[in-house]
């Protein structure tokens, strides 16, 4: 059974978000990178969780970017990916991205696709979905469990008001968040596994981008927070029913 | 040409972020010059004529059952067809489960540009740029779509609804379905709750409470504003509360008119999942908590002397006994 773990680099959750060249791009200077923290916490480790229960599985890793990726890239190694693939482009199309990911994909016929439920950066979720339909695989969004028994796969995901249980028979793509598996930080074996591991760097496939960034805004700045005295409850009633009109 | 607005549905009725895309795709259908529709599918109890007051023409509808459950596979098929029948050019989503389900999927299948999280209505005056939420709300992009059809998905609460004197036509649409390769075994509902995503009003409790036995002032405070209840990640992690109720980065993200934290500091992985709510209120004992940075009111002071006035404020003001 072979699995692949779509994983993408993203500012740490704490980075302060800035841009440069008349805000058209992200100021990167200052900011630490990490994997997604959905691909990681959730996509990557349930596929190693698979993996230490049945260890005939592989695990392949992929992400698109420059070479600035290959550090995100070996953590997932070192957590416990076999295999990587780093596609060579740089782009904030989410087609674009999909439609690589989906090259590698086809050429191998994976059993499984994770992908975190978005990119903390771009917050589109759509590549899972966009790998599904370019690879003609079922798709389940938003998974928070996932259960393996031979080549069925049960499945728990969040829908509106509450969740769903479903049985499909792989292959399937499958978006994970929260609830999938915990956290794991990679050991000094894994670390030095990693470094043997195959990262390959693939040039990518001629796609057309469908979107580009015109430019980013910041959110203006709040007016302040009012405050209002302890002893002065009916006050901040008042302001926010009539001032805010909040309710 | 045609804006054709994807309407989400559960339990056979239509959603409340469904009259915000229409709305939305009738404005935009309105600023390019062509006819705004809106596509249900599933079986659906409500008065779909009626749709038309908020501004489109025509209401189609695939009325299966096996469209009941969102399979995304079987979803794209039926869209991407009811596109070609209806020669959309836009095609409008919902940013919600269904519409991060499908949304993309779609976009894919018609290659077609898509802004996923789009803020507000597209600029048309050179080109076709939607305005997205990034960086977990803390910032927006400017996205120009290049493609002849265009997929946006809107997040929820970021327009408001408008209402004419219209009414639609509503016509069935004749779609060959493929069997679904998802078998649903179970739906799990929370019932007597406001789901999260969709409450106006979301009271939220931090470690601030300092355990689950104290939660029943948040609680009395949520019933009186008809609010949905959340918590800090500390608090779902800790299991005081459940899972679900966890807002953040990590957990659901929601965007209320109002957001009432309580006993949350306001670490920045927490405003990333609430910083999109129109008006934040914070009760923190420590004037120095960066949520009162963040937040548009504030009281300084014990929670549990100050809530308990709050409901009881809001009970007089509502003429609740």
């Amino acid at each position: 059974m072979k699995i692949l773990v779509c994983v993408s680099k993203t500012p740490d959750t704490t980075s302060k978000i800035a841009f440069k060249e008349s805000n058209t791009q992200f100021e990167e200077a200052g900011v630490q990178w990490i994997i997604n923290p959905y691909d990681e916490w959730f996509a990557l480790v349930r596929a190693i969780e698979l993996k230490e229960k049945d260890p005939s599985i592989i695990i392949h890793l992929v992400t698109v970017g420059g070479a600035d990726c290959d550090p995100i890239i070996r953590k997932a190694l070192a957590l416990g990916g076999d295999e990587a693939f780093r596609i060579n482009a740089d782009s904030n199309d989410s087609f674009f991205i999909a439609a690589q990911i989906a090259e590698i994909a086809k050429q191998n016929q994976y059993d499984l696709i994770f992908t975190g439920k978005e990119a903390i950066d771009y917050n589109s979720a759509a590549i899972g979905g966009m790998i599904s339909e370019l690879v003609d695989m079922p798709y389940v969004s938003l998974a928070t469990l996932f259960e393996l028994n031979g080549t069925t796969a049960t499945i728990t995901r969040e829908i509106e008001g509450g969740e769903e249980v479903a049985e499909i028979s792989l292959p399937v793509v499958v978006s994970c968040q929260k609830g999938m598996a915990e956290q794991r930080i990679p050991n000094m074996r894994g670390i030095m596994a990693a470094r043997t591991k195959p990262l390959k760097v693939v040039e990518p496939a001629a796609i057309d981008t469908l979107t580009s960034i015109v430019n980013f805004e910041l959110p203006p700045a709040k007016a302040g927070c009012k405050m209002v005295a302890a002893d002065n409850v009916p006050e901040l009633i008042r302001l926010l029913h009539e001032e805010a009109k909040a309710f | 040409m045609s804006v054709l607005i994807v309407l989400d549905q559960s339990d056979n009725h239509i959603k409340k972020s469904a009259y915000e895309i229409l709305s939305y795709g009738s404005q935009l259908a309105a600023q390019i010059g062509t006819t705004a529709e809106a596509l249900v599918l599933g079986t659906v109890n409500d008065d779909l004529a009626a749709l038309g007051k908020y501004g489109v023409s025509k209401v189609h509808q695939v009325n299966s059952e096996s469209l009941n459950h969102v399979d995304a596979q079987l979803y794209t098929k039926t869209i991407a067809e009811a596109v070609a029948q209806t020669n959309a050019s836009v095609v409008v989503f919902s940013q919600t489960h269904t519409g991060k389900s499908v949304a993309a999927r779609v976009a894919a299948r018609l290659k077609a540009g898509l802004v996923a999280g789009a803020a507000s209505l597209p600029d048309t005056s050179n080109g076709f740029i939607v305005r997205k939420t990034v960086f977990s709300g803390k910032a927006f992009a400017n996205i120009s779509i290049q493609s002849p059809i265009k997929v946006i998905s809107l997040n929820p609460n970021s327009v408001s609804v408008v209402t004419t004197d219209g009414t639609a036509t509503v016509d069935q649409l004749s779609i060959a379905l493929d069997a679904s390769k998802i078998k649903v075994t179970a739906v799990n509902k929370i019932t007597g709750e406001i789901p999260l995503t969709e409450a106006d009003i979301v009271v939220s409790g931090g470690r601030g409470l300092k355990g689950p036995e104290n939660w029943g002032v948040l609680l009395d405070l949520a019933k009186v504003l008809g609010a949905g209840t959340a918590c800090s990640r500390p608090v779902g992690d800790a299991h005081w509360r459940p899972h679900h109720e966890h807002v953040g980065q990590t957990g659901v993200q929601v965007a209320p008119n109002l957001y009432i934290a309580l006993g949350i500091s306001g670490a920045i992985q927490h405003l990333a999942g609430v910083n999109r709510s129109k008006v934040m209120v914070v009760i923190n004992k420590d004037p120095e908590a960066p949520f009162f940075k963040a937040a548009d009111y504030g009281i300084v002071g014990d929670l549990f002397e100050i809530v308990p006035q709050m409901t009881a404020e809001i009970k007089k003001l509502k003429g609740i006994a």
